[in-house]
């Protein structure tokens, strides 16, 4: 022991430095006290959306994972904006709460203008763009994938946008692992029928929240639907439960 | 003991906590596409496929990549989508205000410079954008910008862009610019040859470049006004 390397071994590990208490992990970059970046807590799964003959229609399932737990089992993640225009959101859970409120908020200012005019699904889906990619830049993401339906000049509108801001229209949508069960079904069947009815595309989101319910691990059986259409405007319909059948898993 | 040595430091490590998992954030993503521009005498041809896309997934078949800037100026964009898209909405925003302040509309060459200095302003945190502008110049005549995502600019008479850019440069090289061959005598370009090897130039990447595909829109600029047309390439 009469030579002590650079690579000697501390007297004292992982306690409190002579003269400080402990070492804090994360702040030596100096971010202001505020912590930056961080990682979704809270999380909703897959949003799935499809247009149909004169709507659009939209599915989230209810839970609220936790990591790898389930924590919250009826949580709602489709919101309506107003009159034409519906939002669902998948990723984290508070972050979606509080754009729903800004959201709200934007919407009571323009009732209070009493000018007869509303927000359009075009204008929404381009504001929250802005609000992502605004995020993004500061690098302080809303951790979430926002679907954004509704009827704009009585056509049907269907867009989403992500924690980067980037943002797309489409007549399939589906946001996490739906993007890669449900989209290849939902893509055929309208490719098949784009003008397929108001049930026919509700029994289609049924069986693709089925298709995800067996594979996602995040997932469960119970989901909302959204629907706009011209004859009724937005319903909000749910939770709906889905069978399943698991009696080859039980031994 | 196998702990110990693998620590390094001769000391057990800490114990993995369960819990939230922080995740990396990386503000860009390559969302790919194509863009590629030829000018010939008096006019000015691009075209940009229309896949969006990200690593192994399609987000949608039918984005439209071309950007019209003026009645004379498109600009093709590929790369990150979400800078993309703020990029063009300033863009249009600074051609609105030229011409509220002018009475007439940008030429192509200050919408070039105006560009190259809009790139370079967010040096160190830039557009991840590979950008083509494609237009006429004061004299009619087409003419063609190339970037890259910090601001260099470069003025050619044809150019490749994008996720298949470097595969499709040297094909441009030899097709258009006749490098490489001997005993040819140079043709003028022709606005039916160079939509001819637009559309092969095209269905060439989209069978070696994954991030290329689905369809293209093509753009012809004369003086008589922009035309549109598209074209329909492999979608897997």
């Amino acid at each position: 022991m009469a030579f002590i390397g650079k690579d000697a071994v501390p007297l004292w590990h992982n306690g409190p430095s002579p003269g400080a208490f402990y070492h804090f992990p994360g702040n030596q970059y100096g971010t202001g006290g505020f912590q930056k970046s961080q990682s979704p807590i809270t999380t909703g799964t897959s949003v799935i959306g499809i247009k149909f003959k004169d709507g659009v229609i939209i599915a989230a399932d209810v839970l609220g994972s936790y990591g790898s737990l389930a924590r919250y089992r009826n949580l709602e993640r489709i919101m309506k904006v107003n009159d034409n225009t519906i939002l669902g959101a998948s990723g984290d859970y508070a972050d979606f709460q509080c754009i729903k409120s800004y959201v709200e908020r934007k919407i009571l200012e323009e009732k209070c203008l009493d000018d007869g005019f509303s927000l359009k699904p075009k204008a929404l889906h381009c504001w929250l763009t802005r609000v992502m990619y605004n995020r993004r830049s500061n690098f302080d993401p809303f951790w979430n994938n926002f679907v954004i339906a509704g009827l704009e000049d009585e056509k049907p509108f269907l867009a989403t946008v992500d924690k980067l801001g980037t943002a797309y229209s489409d007549p399939v949508i589906a946001t996490g692992y739906g993007a890669y069960m449900a989209t290849p079904v939902l893509r055929k069947a309208y490719e098949e029928n784009s003008e397929m009815s108001k049930e026919e595309a509700i029994e289609l989101l049924y069986k693709v929240m089925q298709v995800l319910f067996y594979r996602d691990a995040r997932s469960f059986p119970k989901y909302h639907l959204g629907i706009i259409t011209k004859e009724k405007g937005v319903e909000i319909q749910g939770p709906i439960t889905l069978d399943s059948y698991w009696g080859p898993a039980i031994l | 003991m196998a702990l110990l040595t693998e620590n390094g430091k001769g000391c057990l490590p800490d114990y993995e906590v369960q819990g939230a998992k922080k995740v990396s954030f990386s503000p860009y993503s390559d969302n790919g596409g194509s863009v590629v521009a030829l000018a010939g005498d008096d006019f000015c041809v691009i075209a940009a496929d229309t896949r969006l896309s990200t690593g192994f997934s399609i987000y949608t078949r039918e984005q439209d990549k071309l950007f019209p800037l003026s009645n004379t100026t498109i600009l093709g964009c590929s790369g990150c989508w979400c800078d993309t898209l703020t990029l063009t909405r300033l863009l249009s925003a600074r051609m609105q205000m030229y011409k509220h302040e002018h009475q007439k509309e940008m030429t192509t060459p200050a919408a070039a410079q105006m560009l190259s200095i809009m790139l370079y302003h967010k040096r160190f945190f830039p557009y991840y954008v590979s950008n083509i502008l494609a237009g006429l110049d004061e004299n009619g005549k087409g003419c063609i910008y190339s970037y890259d995502p910090i601001g260099h600019c470069e003025k050619t008479t044809y150019r490749a862009g994008g996720s298949a850019g470097a595969l499709l440069q040297p094909l441009l090289d030899n097709q258009i610019g006749y490098k490489n061959q001997e005993g040819v005598t140079p043709a003028v370009l022709t606005q039916e040859k160079a939509v001819a090897i637009l559309k092969d130039v095209f269905t060439s990447a989209a069978e070696r470049d994954i991030y290329t595909g689905d369809g293209i829109s093509i753009k012809i600029i004369t003086k008589d006004g922009i035309k549109d047309s598209s074209f329909a390439l492999r979608k897997d």
